[in-house]
């Protein structure tokens, strides 16, 4: 009698969804981006002006204070560009540029993507078959759950150019070191993630399946697996963002020439100002719509199995 | 009432100076001594006690989810694990323990996957026990979709979906509201006497004991131990609820009172 009571409550929520999520959602998020926005310019003009007044003193032209607070705003390589040049520079390298040119924002973008997805797709698979083995053996729980964690305190910084240069060394090129230092970063977060999530059935779940005689798979595949997914979830989003970070970590000391940190590499060699915070800003929007999309996998994922959320 | 073993009907649980001691940090358990109890086959048998007692110690070694330290039990003339492995018994935890993931009629089907019945066959179990609970029509629901008392009728559905000849059941309806319990009591004996199926029930109320049973074993604590057996004999089969107002049920019921009261006064 409940469950009919409760889906008209559903449908009858539906038609207030949209005015809902402007009230919960969509004021707060406006008003901290507006925040920022009013920050960002203030430390721009703060920053830039020193630099700026330097300049048009040396032009030898007379300027007004007016003209100086609006020049911050416009220079060609200032100490923090503002909102608008970054924007401007976004535009232009995405939707102004072809997608094949070196100085498309989407075809660096690109290269670091593919290098992220393939190494995430390669760390969650490796997370998830060591958290496998860690909660069937008790031995490899004592043996490589302390060499996991370890390798988590190295810095990548220091790791990656070894990582690559091994893998060189070995006749794998390309896409793959690179993916390989991602992965370095997110089977971390799977692994621990997994070996949480498949032991989180309770005893009397566990015991249910001993009344039945049940095999140690069955036990794994219609008790364990089922009940870890919104663990993996969870920590595939962790995993995703690192993931990234890894890519463009693995592009900076390695001399990559494409990618998201070549970017941000070439930007601070030349002073590029703009170009760097472009490319961080593609790569923070990245970040996000990643995350999402795994996000979205999740709630997707829990409705086909039915868990309320 | 009388504790003489006078039935010729097979023995389906025996056990003989049973003993069960848990090693803890703070020293041993004792959570089960020298305990000697049979139980014949269609009989409906409560455990009763205060916590503490045993009771539900007793029946997981019975069900074989914990191992005695000390005597022997058999069950269906076989040593529990053996009767496990053959699937002898349907057990209902004092939750419903319901996979949330898995809708109502594949939470009955769980066991039947797992002995490898073949689909048709799981369909007609299912639909027959969901049906027995007064559950049919919510196959496709959700665990958190039904209420608590509906939830514990899925989980006897799919213990009686495996087809037991022994219903083990740990305080099932000990979580839930008066009125729902009264209720489920009343199925519970009606399917009891349809199937004629052994039941071994724990509990902590006596009304429910008395109204229940056959036979009404009475426990008390430290060391958990058998007090006393009552023989019921009020009538077997489907018994109305308004039989607990009758003398023969205040008598079993002051008898079960009295041993539950010895049985605590001598152990504190």
């Amino acid at each position: 009698m409940r469950t009919e009571a409760i889906a008209p409550l559903r449908a009858a929520h539906r038609p207030h969804a949209v005015s809902r999520w402007v009230a919960e959602s969509a004021v707060p998020v406006l008003a901290v981006v507006g925040a920022i926005l009013v920050v960002w310019m203030v430390a721009t003009y703060v920053l830039n002006v020193t630099v700026q007044r330097d300049a048009l003193d040396r032009a030898g032209t007379p300027y007004t204070a007016g003209e100086l607070f609006l020049a911050t705003y416009t220079m060609e390589r200032p100490i923090l560009p503002s909102p608008h040049q970054v924007a401007q520079e976004l535009w232009k390298t995405t939707v102004g540029t072809p997608i094949t040119s070196k100085r498309s924002l989407v075809y660096h973008g690109w290269i670091t993507l593919s290098s992220t997805l393939v190494g995430f797709g390669i760390g969650t698979l490796l997370g998830i078959g060591l958290a496998v083995l860690i909660v069937h053996s008790r031995t490899l729980d004592k043996s490589l759950m302390p060499w996991i964690v370890s390798s988590q305190t190295i810095p990548i910084l220091a790791i990656a150019p070894m990582i690559v240069v091994v893998a060189n060394a070995l006749g794998v090129t390309g896409l793959l070191p690179k993916a390989f230092i991602s992965t370095y970063l997110s089977f971390f977060p799977v692994a621990v993630g997994m070996v949480t999530g498949l032991r989180s059935p309770d005893r009397l779940h566990l015991d249910l399946m001993r009344t039945y005689t049940a095999t140690s798979s069955q036990v794994f595949w219609k008790l364990r697996l089922p009940a870890a997914v919104p663990f993996l979830f969870t920590s595939m989003k962790v995993g995703i963002a690192a993931s990234l970070v890894g890519a463009i970590v693995a592009e900076l000391p390695t001399g990559a020439v494409a990618g998201l940190g070549a970017r941000l590499l070439a930007g601070s060699y030349y002073g590029q100002t703009v170009q760097i915070w472009s490319a961080l800003f593609a790569a923070a929007l990245m970040a996000a719509v990643l995350v999402a999309i795994v996000g979205m996998l999740d709630r997707i994922v829990r409705q086909r199995m039915g868990i309320r959320s | 009432m009388t504790e003489a073993r006078s039935s010729t009907r097979p023995s389906v649980i025996d056990a003989r100076g049973l003993s069960l001691t848990f090693t803890t940090a703070d020293g041993p358990v004792h959570a089960l001594s020298n305990v000697d109890l049979t139980i014949e086959k269609g009989d409906f048998v409560s455990f009763i006690g205060p916590s503490g007692c045993g009771k539900t110690t007793l029946l997981r070694v019975i069900a074989d989810l914990e191992r005695q330290t000390a005597g022997t039990i058999t069950v269906n003339g076989t040593s529990p694990e053996k009767a496990r492995l053959d699937r002898a018994y349907g057990y209902v935890f004092q939750a419903p323990a319901l996979y949330p993931w898995r809708s109502i009629a594949s939470n009955v089907a769980l066991p039947l996957e797992i002995m490898g019945l073949p689909k048709a066959e799981r369909l007609r179990r299912v639909q027959k026990n969901l049906a027995l609970v007064n559950l049919a029509g919510f196959e496709k629901k959700f665990p958190w979709q039904l209420s608590g008392g509906m939830q514990q009728r899925a989980s006897i559905a799919r213990a009686l979906a495996v087809e037991p000849d022994l219903l083990l059941m740990d305080e099932p309806f000990g979580a839930l509201d008066e009125i729902v319990r009264d209720h489920l009591n009343e199925q519970l004996l009606q399917l009891w006497a349809k199937t004629e199926k052994t039941v071994v029930f724990v509990t902590h109320s006596i009304p429910e004991a008395v109204y229940l049973s056959t036979k009404i074993v009475v426990m008390s604590p430290r060391p958990g131990r058998i007090h006393d057996i009552v023989e019921s004999d009020l009538p077997r089969g489907p018994r109305p609820l308004d039989i607990r107002e009758t003398p023969e049920f205040l008598k079993i019921a002051h008898r079960v009172r009295e041993g539950l009261r010895a049985g605590h006064s001598y152990a504190d």
